[in-house]
């Protein structure tokens, strides 16, 4: 008996602690929402009320028409895409070399694209900005997505490669012998066995461009090529916060990406650590 | 071999095909990240600011004199390695429990698993702001959750004091990363062989004893690489800090101090020494975890 009842107290304390740790994961996703569909007044009510008493869509209505707010997600979508194809197209190809052709220096090449991806951005900001600027690049997609396409490039290169070497090598070979040409083989019987891997690659390179803010904060300049992480940023600058349409925005860009990475969690989780574990 | 043949008929040896192949990322990699990186040093090696561009001038090594003078320098490197240390050390403790109670099975566990994920797929600079709204002085639910739990007897400034203020953002960065920690440990949990366990509890070990004497030992490479990840992440920390504060009240770090003397001042030259400073540091962090990562696998 003492013994069970051992057995249910600590079955209660360990949901305890996995209820607690939910909570607390959502709860700032909740708050966001809970308040987004507050009134002003209910906004600045003390204490605060822990779901909308008078429920309203204004607050959605108002981001999007006073503040321009779809044009920033169009211009992330249209940075984080960019850099998403441009990235798994040279990254493919040179994942295709490292995975299967024999080439000196190969030690190399890997070595400078690892070390890479330690880069700090930071370390180039000043002269990534003088450049773009004497390129009259600053304020335009391209001086987004070409410098985040080289960020992206080290993490698509591991994972292709790693998924390449998993490919049958005989299939391939299989395809030149029927007068496939390498570029063939590639694009036709390669890249499909590889699709869960680009799948992986693709998703956390346009995640990571679509979240990132340094580059994005110092190298647009009004709200034609802000991002969303910007628009979010700067949206209060003024005279007061509108945290209504500050809350509204942010579910707005949060809930298709929870969405997103529940749907994708597995592939996710494998491109995340594949890195880490094998390392 | 009939491979080969293609390839050679083809036009192109294999090493030709390689280069073919490999130029297009190499050369943005190259031109995007190497050679910038090369000019970050030569602009730390001259006064320039950008607005008074004609007074341009080399000055050697005198802006790396300066760095060791500047207070706010040491002020930023100071509360750099207090929110690293203590935020990956938090991050590390919780994502660990995270990780072992995700690890085996239990009614519930793909509800939590999808639930641990939800603040990783945040943006920072949202999750920041949501945060931000959190802990507002007037509005914030924090105020309110901790008044009505009687551990604060007043409603409390968070952001606004430099007693707290960089707790908060350590707090709301522990939210954010820990996801990641502890996905990183559950896959290294997950390369544990069972039988390991088994054994150890044919021999009576109890579950303490088999934490202490089986997993953790084997889990040391996870570990390792989990807290050197986030080390170098959290380091060159800027989105929350940059939304919750700006750097005020005893929070800039070495990042957002270097945004500040770059755009806000345009000292490119002065920014430029401070980027080289910090591409230093996490670059000799980083030597040690290859030394660190090397020693581990010729241990194995």
């Amino acid at each position: 008996m003492t013994r069970r009842r051992r057995v249910r107290a600590s079955t209660l304390l360990f949901y305890l602690w996995v209820i607690a740790y939910v909570v607390v994961s959502i709860f700032p996703l909740y708050w966001a929402i809970n308040t987004s569909l507050k009134t002003h007044t209910e906004i600045i009510a003390w204490p605060p009320t822990w779901f909308p008493h008078n429920l309203t869509w204004e607050n959605y209505r108002a981001t999007f028409t006073e503040h321009a707010f779809g044009r920033n997600i169009v211009n992330s979508l249209i940075v984080a895409g960019g850099t998403t194809v441009l990235a798994l197209l040279l990254g493919s190809l040179a994942a295709y070399a490292l995975a299967r052709l024999r080439f000196p220096g190969k030690l190399a090449v890997m070595g400078l694209i690892l070390m890479t991806s330690m880069f700090p951005s930071i370390a180039i900001v000043s002269p990534l900005f003088i450049l773009l600027r004497k390129l009259q690049w600053l304020n335009t997609f391209q001086g987004l997505i070409v410098p985040y396409t080289s960020f992206a490039l080290p993490l698509t290169i591991w994972i292709l490669t790693s998924f390449f070497h998993e490919i049958p090598y005989e299939l391939e070979e299989a395809a030149l012998v029927d007068g496939a040409t390498p570029f063939q083989a590639l694009r036709l019987v390669i890249l499909p066995l590889a699709a869960p891997g680009l799948v992986t690659a693709g998703l956390l390179v346009f995640i990571a461009a679509w979240n990132e803010f340094l580059f994005a904060l110092n190298f647009t300049l009004d709200n034609s090529t802000r991002t969303v992480p910007v628009a979010i940023a700067l949206f209060s600058r003024q005279f007061e916060v509108p945290w209504g349409e500050l809350n509204a925005a942010s579910v707005v860009v949060t809930l298709p990406l929870v969405l997103l990475v529940l749907i994708f969690q597995r592939r996710i989780i494998a491109g995340l650590t594949a890195g880490a574990v094998k390392g | 071999m009939h491979a080969l043949q293609r390839i050679r008929e083809y036009g192109l040896s294999q090493r030709q095909l390689a280069v073919v192949l490999l130029v297009p990322a190499l050369f943005t990699i190259l031109a995007i990240a190497i050679y910038p990186l090369t000019q970050t040093f030569w602009l730390s090696l001259q006064d320039y600011n950008l607005k008074f561009v004609a007074q341009r001038r080399f000055v050697g090594l005198g802006n790396y004199l300066k760095l060791l003078g500047d207070e706010h320098f040491r002020e930023a490197l100071k509360h750099t390695l207090f929110f690293t240390v203590v935020s990956v050390g938090m991050e590390f403790v919780i994502g660990l429990a995270v990780a072992l109670t995700i690890h085996r099975p239990f009614w519930g566990r793909g509800l939590v698993r999808a639930a641990v994920l939800v603040p990783w797929a945040i943006p920072t600079v949202i999750s920041a702001r949501m945060w931000e709204w959190m802990w507002n002085d007037q509005f914030g639910v924090i105020n309110d959750v901790l008044l009505r739990l009687h551990l604060i007897s007043e409603s409390q400034a968070w952001l606004g004091k430099p007693a707290t203020a960089m707790w908060a953002i350590i707090v709301t960065d522990v939210w954010k990363t820990t996801p990641f920690m502890a996905l990183l440990l559950l896959a290294g949990l997950q390369v544990i062989p069972e039988d390991l366990y088994e054994s150890a509890m044919i021999d009576g070990a109890g579950a303490w004893q088999r934490f202490w004497h089986v997993t953790l030992p084997l889990l040391r490479p996870a570990i390792l690489v989990a807290i050197i990840f986030r080390t170098l992440d959290a380091f060159r920390v800027f989105d929350v800090v940059y939304v919750l504060t700006g750097g005020a009240s005893n929070t800039e770090t070495l990042v957002v101090l270097n945004q500040r003397v770059l755009f806000s001042f345009l000292e490119f030259g002065y920014g430029s020494a401070i980027s080289t400073a910090i591409f230093i540091i996490i670059f000799f962090f980083s030597a040690m975890y290859m030394r660190i990562l090397g020693l581990e696998l010729e241990v194995k």
